[in-house]
């Protein structure tokens, strides 16, 4: 059977591990090799590693910590941050993605996710959509790292990138991104019950009852980063946790 | 004797993994698309990334049918992954009218039995009771065509998505995973490791 994923996820600026809440108020959050090296001997199924350098030399130090990565890790690298164009994609591949992330230029011009799945295949691509609750009980996607809201309806932004060729969706609920409340159980399971792929959930999780409650909703990975980084818990101790709940994980 | 390995440049692939896996196991990587080089390997590896269609083509347009061919006939050690299996099969849904490598005489299917296509993470796998490389665990897997049976003559190892499916094909010096080793932990890199003894004095 396929197991629930737990996939730690590195936010990475000028070749740092950052976090905050509601993507501010940013702290270091230590050496990107170093933290990914311990997440997969604690049992990581997966690394998400986020560009979120603002400038080209963050870019270069960006794919530099790529190459890094991948000599060393015997897991999947999934890399986003910045891509805007087939070729992003396939420089980051070239360094040692395994899958590419791609964000706000998908939302501006939608055929990026189709010449990406054409090019690498659709299990290459990585749809990260960022969402926020709107007044009427409903979710709209936000971009360029939260600043820009963008009054899409999530929901159908997530069924419209899966048909052009999205394999799985990385939904962040901007609402709990690094709050600790939990993750967005009714967004995780709108979209997860629209879309053909799985639906990584992100944005909250601060236990590994919320991570039964996000595979109960719909969810088929759980990305944490505040709770790992900060020491509170480890991927070992959340992976019996999720056990003990009856959720099948890989130990 | 350090193993020398030819990986097969299908310019669709993404080889860093399988190219730093190969590293970690102490092996030497070549990384080519020439028809001549794959002739004279001692070993290949066989990636793949993309559709069934694009890999044929690329290895068409290199020639490299008949030196793959010809280097199983002649009992070389050559390791396949992911699209990697499904090209060495007769044809796969995804591709109708495609003619692969035929080395396994199979045809492929769409998972059709799940909702959720790709098959996209990590998957328990069963070794079958005859097979020398495989051992059980957990292994990645990105597909979303599969081998539901496996053909006469190959060994391997078995999974469940849906229904059982093949996760490896092993027969002698060959061994095809529909999974990624090079992306399946520790378990994966030992794969890999007893891999590159196929072939070798030991065996």
């Amino acid at each position: 059977m396929l197991t629930t994923r737990l996939i730690p996820c590195l936010d990475v600026k000028d070749g740092r591990v950052v976090k905050g809440i509601r993507f501010a108020g940013l702290r270091d959050s230590g050496d990107p090799v170093e933290r990914a090296r311990i997440y997969e001997d604690q049992g990581a199924d997966e690394i998400v590693m986020l560009d979120i350098s603002a400038t080209p030399e963050g870019r270069d130090c960006a794919r530099h910590t790529v190459a890094e990565l991948r000599e060393v890790l015997q897991i999947p690298l999934t890399v986003g941050g910045g891509v805007r164009s087939v070729d992003d994609a396939a420089r980051l591949l070239e360094a040692g993605a395994d899958k590419v992330g791609i964000n706000t230029a998908a939302v501006e011009r939608p055929a990026l996710i189709a010449e990406m799945a054409a090019r690498f295949g659709r299990q290459c691509v990585v749809l990260a959509l960022d969402a926020a609750r709107t007044p009427h009980d409903d979710w709209e996607v936000v971009i360029r790292s939260g600043r820009e809201r963008t009054g899409r309806p999530a929901v159908g932004w997530a069924t419209r990138a899966s048909d052009l060729g999205a394999g799985e969706i990385l939904l962040t609920s901007w609402d709990r991104d690094g709050t600790g409340d939990g993750y967005d159980t009714a967004l995780l399971h709108a979209v997860s019950q629209s879309v053909p792929c799985p639906v990584i959930a992100s944005g909250g999780a601060a236990s590994a009852e919320h991570m039964a409650q996000a595979c109960h909703a719909g969810a088929s990975a759980v990305l944490a980063a505040s709770i790992l980084h900060d020491g509170k818990t480890t991927i070992r101790d959340l992976k019996t946790a999720l056990a003990t709940a009856g959720i099948e994980v890989r130990q | 004797m350090i193993p020398r390995v030819v990986v097969i440049d299908t310019k669709t692939a993404n080889v860093a993994s399988v190219l730093a896996a190969l590293r970690r196991a102490g092996a030497e990587t070549t990384l080519s698309g020439c028809a001549n080089v794959v002739a004279r390997a001692d070993r290949l590896l066989l990636p793949g990334v993309g559709s069934f269609e694009a890999g044929m083509k690329q290895l068409r347009r290199n020639g490299l049918v008949e030196p793959i061919r010809e280097h199983v006939t002649k009992g070389r050690p050559l390791l396949a992954v992911c699209l990697g299996l499904q090209l060495l099969c007769n044809a796969s849904e995804e591709s109708p009218g495609v003619e692969g490598i035929g080395l396994v005489d199979a045809e492929l299917s769409r998972f059709d039995e799940v909702r959720l296509v790709p098959q996209i993470g990590w998957n328990q796998v069963i070794p079958c009771a005859d097979s020398r490389l495989m051992r059980a665990g957990y292994a990645y897997f990105a597909n979303s065509y599969r081998l539901t049976e496996r053909p006469p003559g190959w060994s391997g190892a078995m999974s469940h998505y849906g229904r059982p499916f093949v996760a490896a094909l092993q027969r002698e010096n060959v061994l095809a995973c529909q999974f990624h080793p090079e992306l399946s932990g520790p378990w994966g890199q030992a794969l890999i490791e007893r891999a590159l003894k196929l072939g070798g004095p030991s065996c």
